[in-house]
C-alpha cells in the first residue's frame, strides 16, 4: 500500500489487477470522504503540486453511505473532467446519507502535473464505508 | 490462484461445476502457469456471474483473465432474454466499445529505417493525435451532430469526411451499431463528450506504428494483407467520457434497482437488470449509443493518422485491416445444443472472434475468420489472431484481449522512472511521446504479463488462431 501519512486523517491506495483502489481515512465520515477524494486525486498527480486558487461546490444525496461514496468520488471525477481542473483541498459535510462539499483546486497543467491517468469512474467493487477502531474508513476502487 | 475448486478437463481448459447459487458451470481457458498466476478474485468474480439470472451455458473466463469489478475482465457470458436474462453494467465496463482498430500502411520496415524520419513520424502524431489528461481536440459538436454521432457512428465520421468510405466494411456492424438512442444518454454524459471526439484517452489507451516481424501462418497472414517486415498501426480506445458517464450512471440506478427485480446479488458490483425490463432496454440503448461514439472515436483518429502520414511520409496508403471492440454486449445468435438461440453476450476485455462462414464477417474474412487484435505493452508484442470454427462452441467465438497488468500502477511508478523507461525504450529503437512521464512508469512495458502467454493459451485452447506478430516502433501513450 502507498500511504500519505500514519496518523488520521490519512488516505492511501491499495492495489488492484488493473485499475486502482482509493482509500481515505477520518476522524470523521467527512473527514475519511475527504481523504478518499485526496487518494483519487493522487492517483492522477501529486496533491501537494495542485494549488488551491478556484473553487467549486458539490452536492451529493444517496439512499445509503457506501453509494454516497460513490457518487462523491463521481462527482469529483465530473467536476475535473469538465473543467479540466485538479483539486487538493475537499471541504465536506455530510448530513444523513446527504452531501455537500467545497473543492479547492486549480486548472490542470499537464506539464507542471504530469497527470498520470484520468479516472473513468468509481466502483461499487471493494466498496466500503465503516467504521473501524475509532477511525471512519471509506473505500472503493477507481476504473482508470 | 488456488486450484482445487477446478475440473481440468485438457491442457488449457478448467472447470468449476455449479455449486450453491451457481446456475451454470464457469469454464476457464489458460495454461496451468496462467492460472496460477490469476488472483483468487477471479473465481469469486467468474462463480458469481454464473449465479446471475438467464446465464447460458457457462460463465467463460479468457486466458488473461483478471480482478475487474463484477465480471472480471476477461470475462464471458450470455443471456437468453426469454429466461429472465440480464444485461449488467459491470460486465460491459466503464470505457464501453474499448477496441483495437488496426490500420496497413503499405510501408515496410526500410522506410521507417532513417531515424530522423522515425523521430519526425513520432513527433507529428504526437502532435496530432489528441492524447492523455485531458486532452482534447479542436471538433466541438452541436447538440444535434452529437445525437447523429451517437446514431451513426463510424458512418456519421464518414459522411463528415472523417475517413473514406471503403473504411466501414472493416468495422464491426459496418461501423454503425444499430439499436442506439441518444434520448437514453443523459445530458452530464454527453457535457463529458463534448471536447473529447478524436482524443485517444489515458492509462492503457495508445497509438502504436508497428512492424510485422513474425507470420505464424502466411495463409492467413496473405488474407490479412500482412508480410514480414510490414509496417502497421495499431489504436487502442474507446467512448471516452461518454462512455464512462454511462457505465458509472448504470451501475447504480442497477445496483439500486436489483432488488426490486428480485434480483438477488452476492455482491453489489454484479449490478444488474433484466434484458426485458425499462431499466435494461433503456441502458441496451444509452451502451449501442456508447459504442457507436467508440466507433466515431477510433474513426476521426484514423482521419487525423492519415493527415500524419500524408505529410510525413506521403507514399504510405492506410488501409483498415479491422475494428474490434472488447467492452460490448452484443445481441448475437448463437448455437446451444443444437438450437439456435438469441443471445446477448457480455465480453468484458473479451475479444470477439467469429468463424469462418460467420454471416456477420465482412466478405473479405467470410473465408478465413474475424481478424482478433490483442494489444501488448509498449515495450513488447501485439498480436493478430484469426477466428476458428471451434470457438462458437468454447466461447460463443470469444477470445483473450491484452495481457493483464502483473503490478498495479503505484508499484510500477515506484519501480521506474517514466524518463528511464523512454531512453530504454529508444535504445532499444522504440520512439516513446507522452504529455506525462509518470504515465509512462506506470505502463512500463514489465508492469504487464508477458501478452505471448495468454496468445499462445488462446490459441491452444482453440480460441483463436495466430496470424502475426506485431512489435512497437512509434509509441504515443494516452
Amino acid at each position: 500500500m502507498e500511504s500519505a501519512a500514519a496518523a488520521a486523517p490519512s488516505w492511501q491506495h491499495f492495489s488492484h489487477a488493473a485499475d486502482i483502489g482509493v482509500q481515505g481515512r477520518g476522524r470523521s465520515l467527512a473527514e475519511a470522504f475527504a481523504m478518499a477524494a485526496t487518494a483519487l486525486v493522487a492517483a492522477i498527480t501529486d496533491p501537494a503540486a495542485v494549488i488551491s486558487r478556484q473553487s467549486v461546490s458539490v452536492v451529493c444525496a444517496a439512499p445509503d453511505r457506501e453509494m454516497l461514496l460513490v457518487d462523491w468520488l463521481n462527482a469529483v471525477i465530473y467536476e475535473m473532467e469538465m473543467r479540466q481542473m485538479l483539486f487538493s483541498h475537499f471541504d465536506v459535510a455530510i448530513e444523513g446519507t446527504r452531501l455537500s462539499a467545497t473543492l479547492g483546486g486549480e486548472p490542470l497543467d499537464p506539464e507542471r502535473h504530469q497527470p498520470a491517468v484520468g479516472p473513468k469512474g468509481a466502483t461499487l467493487t471493494a466498496l466500503k464505508v465503516a467504521e473501524e477502531g475509532g477511525l471512519w474508513v471509506a473505500q472503493c476502487v477507481v476504473d482508470v | 490462484m488456488d486450484l482445487s475448486p477446478f475440473e481440468r478437463v485438457g491442457d488449457t481448459v478448467w472447470r468449476i461445476p455449479p455449486v450453491g447459487a451457481m446456475r451454470v458451470p464457469a469454464v476457464l481457458y489458460a495454461t496451468e502457469g496462467l492460472m496460477r498466476d490469476m488472483d483468487d478474485k477471479v473465481f469469486e468474480q467468474i462463480t458469481n456471474v454464473a449465479s446471475l439470472p438467464g446465464i447460458v451455458k457457462a460463465a467463460y473466463a479468457m486466458p488473461d483473465a483478471h480482478w475487474g469489478y463484477g465480471f472480471p475482465i476477461g470475462g464471458v457470458a450470455a443471456f437468453d432474454p426469454d429466461e429472465e436474462g440480464v444485461i449488467s453494467a459491470g460486465g460491459v465496463g466503464f470505457d464501453i466499445s474499448c477496441g483495437v482498430r488496426l490500420l496497413l500502411t503499405g510501408l515496410t520496415r526500410a522506410a521507417l529505417e532513417p531515424l530522423p524520419v522515425k523521430e519526425r513520424l513520432a513527433d507529428a502524431l504526437f502532435a496530432g493525435i489528441p492524447a492523455g489528461v485531458g486532452s482534447q481536440s479542436a471538433i466541438r459538436l452541436s447538440a444535434k451532430e452529437m445525437d447523429a454521432m451517437l446514431t451513426g457512428g463510424a458512418a456519421w465520421a464518414v459522411a463528415r469526411s472523417w475517413g473514406e468510405p471503403a473504411d466501414l466494411a472493416r468495422i464491426e456492424e459496418g461501423g454503425r451499431m444499430g439499436g442506439a438512442d441518444p434520448a437514453a444518454v443523459s445530458s452530464r454524459a454527453k457535457e463529458r463528450q463534448r471536447g473529447q471526439m478524436g482524443t485517444l484517452g489515458s492509462g492503457n489507451h495508445y497509438l502504436e506504428v508497428q512492424e510485422v516481424v513474425e507470420l505464424f501462418d502466411d495463409s492467413l497472414g496473405r488474407a490479412f494483407g500482412l508480410a514480414v517486415g510490414d509496417i502497421v498501426v495499431s489504436i487502442h480506445c474507446g467512448s471516452r467520457g461518454l462512455g464512462h458517464q454511462i457505465g458509472t450512471e448504470f451501475l447504480r440506478a442497477m445496483a439500486l434497482e436489483a432488488p426490486a427485480h428480485g434480483i438477488r446479488l452476492p455482491d453489489r458490483e454484479l449490478a444488474c437488470a433484466p434484458l426485458a425490463s425499462p431499466l435494461g432496454q433503456r441502458y441496451l440503448a444509452a451502451m449501442r449509443s456508447a459504442m457507436n461514439c467508440a466507433m466515431a472515436n477510433r474513426q476521426i483518429l484514423t482521419h487525423f493518422l492519415r493527415q500524419v502520414f500524408r505529410d510525413i511520409l506521403p507514399e504510405a496508403r492506410i488501409d483498415l485491416l479491422y475494428d474490434v471492440s472488447h467492452n460490448t454486449c452484443k445481441e448475437e445468435r448463437h448455437d446451444v445444443d443444437g438450437k439456435s438461440r438469441r443471445l446477448f453476450v457480455h465480453r468484458k476485455g473479451a475479444t470477439r472472434a467469429f468463424s469462418p462462414g460467420h454471416p456477420d464477417l465482412p466478405e473479405a474474412f467470410r473465408a478465413v475468420g474475424q481478424p482478433v487484435l490483442i494489444g501488448g505493452s509498449m515495450g513488447t508484442f501485439s498480436y493478430i489472431l484469426a477466428g476458428t470454427f471451434g470457438s462458437e462452441v468454447k466461447s460463443f467465438s470469444s477470445a483473450c484481449h491484452g495481457a493483464g497488468r502483473a503490478m498495479s500502477r503505484s508499484q510500477a511508478a515506484k519501480r521506474w522512472r517514466g524518463q528511464d523507461v523512454v531512453r530504454g525504450l529508444a535504445a532499444r529503437g522504440i520512439l516513446v511521446r507522452s504529455a506525462s512521464f509518470r504515465g509512462v512508469a506506470e505502463e512500463a512495458p514489465k508492469a504487464y504479463k508477458e501478452v505471448g502467454a495468454v496468445v499462445d493459451a488462446t490459441s491452444a485452447a482453440g480460441l483463436a488462431r495466430k496470424v502475426a506478430r506485431l512489435v512497437p516502433v512509434v509509441c504515443v501513450k494516452g
